[in-house]
This record gives structure tokens, C-alpha cells and sequence, in this order.
């Protein structure tokens, strides 16, 4: 069985900070990480390959150079290959053009049975990667799963909902995006560490040259969205404090949802 | 000379470091406090390559150099020196002189299993009366048709009755002093071969520490460690090995302190400021991480020239004599600057202070590594 897992390399921030007068965020001193939802991609293929150890995994990300360092780790929690695509003209994708990127470097790949991705990414947080690469590829997706049941040659997955899951079975091949419910990712291990560090060149580098793709269709250029702002919203601190009973206290609340406009009036 | 690690060393040291935040830490109070042998620390260890670590990989191993493995133990320890001590005597007390000194067939049979973690492994030369004195051994191998009968008892054995396979010394021939002493492999359920007391220590808990005892166990011949008459020998080059282990086991204990204290000093307010503004805290916190960071790279050293195949003897002992004495400090001026909280078990340093005495004993006391270490400068 061959599975590809997409990772992206975040910084590990919960709390970006963004420089005020370019809009951009500000990387310094933030440490990479791989994305948390895509661990958990990574670590259902990884059990299916404890399960059968012919089953192949490779790992695919885009991104800078440094993000090597992500797929090296990956390498290191038991995966086969990894795939770096990185080339000056796919700086400034968005979700368009960076489907359109990972798709043409999964065409020229093996043929997958399985595809998965994290649920989204947590600097970017969209939730589009995912799916859009399975349109580029035309094959069926099953997004948000919390649990995925393999069966000969098809899946049966639960769809996390908010109210609850939804059952949905499906053929491979097929893309499919993890919850963190999914599972608990495993660390690296000290053998594939020691393994993957003595290669001379774990980490495969496409660029743009080895993919079938029009220069048009990546990076800023082939991105239909923009950036228009970024801004860290005002944190504000107001506090209000409600006395009297715990009926007064209640109808005061609910008078001040409604005041801001948070429930019907 | 470059003092940064590799990118190996840096990506176990950064694996072993998240595994003991959360695999070990959560657990260590309670291992403290059951003294329960921590099996499940050890099966993960096992299902992560931990175990055997520094044994090449055609023997089983994960193929790390020696900084690595100090790196993991420095690592556990900081949270768990409990855990910290089982791997340093698996991987240095029992599968370093298997991989230095067995047949092919012995690391077949037995280093194998252990270097990939099947198998725990435990290593027997302390007696009642022979400790710092470990020449005068009183437990008697005797040859008999087809190998050896032995007789009498071991104390303090690390990883004793949880341990599958031991490396056993004893005296095969008394006339001969240190040369009649041989080094054996026993297994666990060997006809004769029983455990004994458990000692209630002061502190490494969950570790275990038990009495070994021989009654007319028959030994094969093909499990005699090395030549007869050179076990001393591969118990001194062993012990040479473990010190890096202890060493490394000290750094953490010390580190994990330092960190705790870092911590509490920040939060920690009297006289309305956190008690890390007075500065008697602050030079306090400098002295030991002064040490701390002395203490490791002194245990670096040593490992880096096993590694590279250079004598670290006299660097293993400097290592092992600076780092327990430094967690000995340490965790002293942790439990210190918490004030009366850090004597109590609500916070750890009062369990790390208690397991940092150990390291100053077990492998070779500090006054032993004072004899190596003087023998070395003078001569
Ligand atoms: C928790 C624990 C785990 C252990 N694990 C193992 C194990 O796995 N395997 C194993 O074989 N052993 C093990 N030991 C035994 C340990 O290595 C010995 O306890 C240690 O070597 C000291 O021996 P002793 O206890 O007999 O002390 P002694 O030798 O009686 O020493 C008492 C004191 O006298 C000092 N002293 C002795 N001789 C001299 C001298 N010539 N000059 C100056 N000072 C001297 C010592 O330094 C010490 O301060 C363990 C011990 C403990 C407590």
C-alpha cells in the first residue's frame, strides 16, 4: 500500500504576532514546528505501516528550505521518503496555487491509495489544502476524520461534526484529512534518528523544473487570493461585573448579549 | 575542537526530552512513592530504541554514538532518575561488556535481544563484604563437567529480579586473587538462581535493588563472560563505561532541579516581589548552573573519547566524581530556595535531592573516583 502524507512546516505559535507596518508575521524567534493536525496524518499511515511494513509512506511538503528540518523529523517517526518542494516561484502561494504545486508533484509520484493531510494548518487556518489538492487530483476526499477504519480496499471513516460524527464509507483511493482525534502521534524513534542523519541527502528537493506545471499556475502568481491586511486584533480587557441575585445576575447577562447584538433581541 | 552537537545528538536529545516530559514526568512522584519498578517507562523505552541504544545496529542496537546516550539519560533523569539509572545499567552494565567481551554466539543469544529491548539485563559484582573492596569476592564458580556450579550471594543489584539475563562475577579460583575472578551470563529462572532482599532506600525508588542468591547453579560453559580469571578486568573496564552513564544520570538530576527552582523562584513572591530579585537567589541560581553546565561537559568529554575509541578512564571518573557531587549541591540549594515547600514532596526537588545522594556511591564511590583520578595526575 502506498500512502503520502502532506505536512507543512508552522512556527509554534498560538499567539502570532504580526508586524504592524508590513502586515507580515513575524518569524523571528518563533520555533518550526510540524503542523499538530498533520501528526496525526502522519501517525495513521505510520500505524497502518506497523500493521504491514510493506505499506510505503512518503511524506511531501512545500515550503523553504528549512523545512527540511520537518520532513527530516518525520523521517525519524518511520516514514519511507520525503519530498520537499521548494523553489523561489512558489513563495506566496495561497491555498490555490499550493494545490495546484503539491498535485503535480503527487502526479509525478507513484500511485497513492491513500492521501492524507492534517484538518488545517495552524498558521494559516483555512482547512482548503486538503480538499483542493483532491479536486486537483479528482479523487473522492473525506474531510475532519476521527477515526478511520480500513477494509480491503476501502475506508470507513467517522467525519467529526460538532453535534456529533457522521459515518462515511468510501473506495481508495482517496484523500482524507485528520482531527487530532484521530490519534496521539508518536516522537521519533532513536534507530530511524540515527538512520536518517548517516543518509547523505534524506530529504528529496523538487523545484519548479521537475514539475509538470505552467509558472503561471504557483506561487503569487498563480494565487487568486491576496493578503489585503493583517492585523492583531485589540485585545481588550473590559470586565463587567454583575451583582444581586442569581435571577438578577442571569437577566443582566442576558440583557448585555443582546446590547451586543450576540443574541436575538 | 566543537562544542555543538550533531544533528543526531540534537534530534535525540530533542525526542528524549519530549518522550520524558511526557511519558515519564507525569508519573515519577508515584513511582517515588509506590516504589513500584516503573515496567511501563521501560516498554516505551523499549518501543522507541532507547534500550541498547549505543549498540551498533548489526547487534541489535539503534547504532548511537555515547553523547547520545548520555543525552538520554541525562534527559529521563531530569524528570525520573529512577528511570535514568535502568537504562544507564542496561545499556552500560549489561550490553556494553556483552558487545566488548561476548562470543559471537553470547551477543547472539543475549546481546541481540537486549540492545532491541526484549530482554532487560542487570550486572552482579557487589557482596556483602565486597564493595568498594570488589577484589574480595566470596561467591564461588567451581568447574565442573561442562561448565561451572556457583554458589553464594549478590547485594545491591540494580534492575535484580525485573532483569532477564545478569552478568554475574565470581571467584573461580581464590589462589589467584583479582586473576581468579570470571564474569558470567545467567539467566532469570535458572534452576537455583533466586532473589532475595529488596532494599527500602532513600531515594531512585522504582529502581530495584535486590539480593542475588546461588544455590548450586549450574552454569554452561559457553556462558563464561570472556577468559576465566580476567572477570575483574571486564568489571573495571565496564564500571569505566557505567561512570558516564551516572555521570549523565547526575547532570539531569541536577538540571531537572535547577529547572524546577528557575521556575519557582520567578513566581515566588516575598517582601511583594518574586524572590528571584534578591540577588543572594540570583548568584545562588549561577553557582549551579555554573556546575551544571561544568558537570556536563565533563561528562561529554568522556563520552566523546569512548566513542572515538581514546582511554576515558581518568574522564569517565573526573565526570562521575564532578557531576554526582554538583547534583549533591544542586538539588541541596533547590530544595533550599523553596523554602520549607521544597521539603516537602509537594514539589520534586525534595525526591531529586534524595536520588542525587546515590550517584555518589553506586559505580564506584566518590572517594574510588578520587583514586582513579589521583592515580592518573600522579602517577
Ligand atoms: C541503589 C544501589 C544500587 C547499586 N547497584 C549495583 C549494581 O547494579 N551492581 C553492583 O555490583 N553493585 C551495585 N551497588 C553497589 C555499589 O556499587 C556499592 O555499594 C559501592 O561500590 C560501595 O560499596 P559498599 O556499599 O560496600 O561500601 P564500602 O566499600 O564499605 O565503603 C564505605 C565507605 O568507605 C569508603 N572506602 C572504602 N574503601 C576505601 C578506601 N580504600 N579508601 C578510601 N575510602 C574507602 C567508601 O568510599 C565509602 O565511603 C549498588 C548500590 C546501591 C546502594
Amino acid at each position: 500500500m502506498n500512502i503520502l502524507v502532506c505536512i507543512k512546516q508552522v512556527p509554534d505559535t498560538r499567539e502570532i504576532r504580526v508586524d504592524l507596518e508590513t502586515g507580515t508575521m513575524i518569524r523571528k524567534g518563533v520555533p518550526s514546528i510540524i503542523n499538530p493536525d498533520d501528526l496525526h496524518a502522519l501517525e495513521y499511515a505510520l500505524t497502518l505501516k506497523d500493521e504491514d511494513p510493506d505499506t510505503h509512506v512518503v511524506v511531501l511538503s512545500m515550503g523553504p528550505l528549512q523545512a527540511k528540518e520537518a520532513l527530516i523529523e518525520c523521517l525519524c517517526m518511520g516514514a519511507d521518503q520525503a519530498i520537499l518542494l521548494s523553489d523561489r516561484a512558489f513563495g506566496g502561494a495561497d491555498t490555490w496555487a499550493t494545490a495546484n504545486t503539491l498535485a503535480a508533484a503527487v502526479r509525478r509520484l507513484q500511485p497513492f491509495d491513500l492521501i492524507l493531510c492534517g484538518q488545517q494548518a495552524i498558521d494559516g487556518d483555512t482547512a482548503q489544502v486538503g480538499p483542493q489538492l483532491a479536486e486537483r487530483l479528482a479523487i473522492p476526499q473525506i474531510t475532519y476524520a476521527q477515526s478511520v477504519r480500513l477494509e480491503n480496499h476501502s475506508v470507513q471513516v467517522e467525519r467529526q461534526m460538532e453535534d456529533g460524527y457522521q459515518l462515511v464509507k468510501a473506495d481508495l483511493p482517496i484523500l482524507i484529512t485528520a482531527t487530532r482525534k484521530l490519534n496521539q502521534p508518536r516522537y521519533m524513534n532513536i534507530r530511524d534518528i540515527v538512520k536518517v542523519h548517516q543518509a547523505d541527502d534524506p530529504v528529496q528537493v523538487w523545484g519548479l523544473e521537475d514539475l509538470d506545471l505552467d509558472p503561471g499556475q504557483v506561487g503569487l502568481k498563480g494565487s487568486p487570493t491576496r493578503v489585503k491586511r493583517s492585523f492583531s486584533p485589540a485585545a481588550s480587557s473590559e470586565v463587567r461585573f454583575f451583582s444581586g441575585t442569581a435571577d438578577e445576575m442571569a437577566a443582566s447577562l442576558i440583557d448585555s448579549f443582546r446590547t451586543l447584538n450576540l443574541i436575538e433581541k | 575542537m566543537d562544542f555543538s552537537l550533531t544533528s543526531t545528538q540534537t534530534s535525540i536529545q530533542q525526542m528524549v526530552r519530549a518522550f520524558a516530559a511526557r511519558e515519564v514526568k507525569p508519573t515519577a512522584a508515584v513511582t517515588d512513592e509506590t516504589c513500584a519498578f516503573p515496567r511501563d517507562n521501560v516498554q516505551k523505552m523499549q518501543r522507541y530504541g532507547l534500550m541498547g541504544m549505543n549498540v551498533p545496529t548489526e547487534f541489535g542496537g539503534a547504532g548511537a554514538d555515547d553523547i547520545s546516550y548520555a543525552i538520554a539519560v541525562e534527559e529521563l533523569s531530569k524528570v525520573c532518575a529512577t528511570t535514568g539509572v535502568i537504562l544507564s545499567a542496561h545499556n552500560s552494565l549489561f550490553c556494553d561488556p556483552l558487545l566488548k567481551f561476548g562470543t559471537p554466539a553470547q551477543q547472539e543469544k543475549y546481546l541481540i535481544p537486549a540492545a532491541n529491548g526484549k530482554t532487560l539485563g542487570a550486572f552482579a559484582l557487589t557482596e556483602p563484604n565486597a564493595g568498594t573492596d570488589a577484589a574480595s569476592q566470596v561467591t564461588r564458580a567451581r568447574k565442573v563437567d561442562g561448565g561451572y556450579r556457583l554458589n553464594g550471594s549478590k547485594i545491591f543489584i540494580t534492575n535484580a529480579g525485573e532483569a532477564d539475563v545478569y552478568v554475574v562475577f565470581a571467584m573461580t579460583d581464590p589462589s589467584k586473587g583479582t586473576r581468579g575472578i570470571s564474569a558470567f551470563i545467567l539467566e532469570k529462572g535458572w534452576e537455583g538462581f533466586s532473589f532475595g532482599r529488596v532494599e527500602e532506600k532513600m531515594g531512585i525508588h522504582g529502581s530495584s535493588t535486590r539480593e542475588l542468591i546461588f544455590q548450586d547453579v549450574f552454569i554452561p560453559q559457553e556462558n563464561l563472560l570472556g577468559e576465566e580469571g580476567k572477570g575483574f578486568k571486564i568489571a573495571m573496564v565496564t564500571l569505566d563505561g557505567g561512570r558516564i552513564g551516572i555521570a549523565a544520570q547526575a547532570v539531569g538530576i541536577a538540571q531537572g532541579a535547577l529547572d524546577e527552582t528557575i521556575a519557582y523562584i520567578k513566581q515566588r513572591e516575598q517582601f511583594n516581589q518574586p524572590i528571584s530579585k534578591f540577588q543572594a537567589v540570583q548568584f545562588t541560581i549561577a553557582d549551579m548552573q555554573t556546575q551544571t553546565s561544568a558537570a556536563r561537559l565533563l561528562t561529554y568529554q568522556a563520552a566523546d573519547a569512548k566513542t572515538r575509541g581514546l582511554p576515558y578512564s581518568n574522564l569517565a571518573a573526573m565526570a562521575k566524581l564532578f557531576a554526582s557531587e554538583t547534583a549533591g549541591f544542586v538539588t541541596n540549594k533547590a530544595v533550599q530556595l523553596h523554602g520549607g515547600y521544597g521539603y516537602t514532596r509537594e514539589y520534586p526537588v525534595e525526591r531529586m535531592m534524595r536520588d542525587a545522594k546515590i550517584t555518589e556511591i553506586y559505580e564506584g564511590t566518590s572517594e574510588v573516583q578520587r583514586m582513579v583520578i589521583s592515580s592518573h595526575a600522579i602517577g
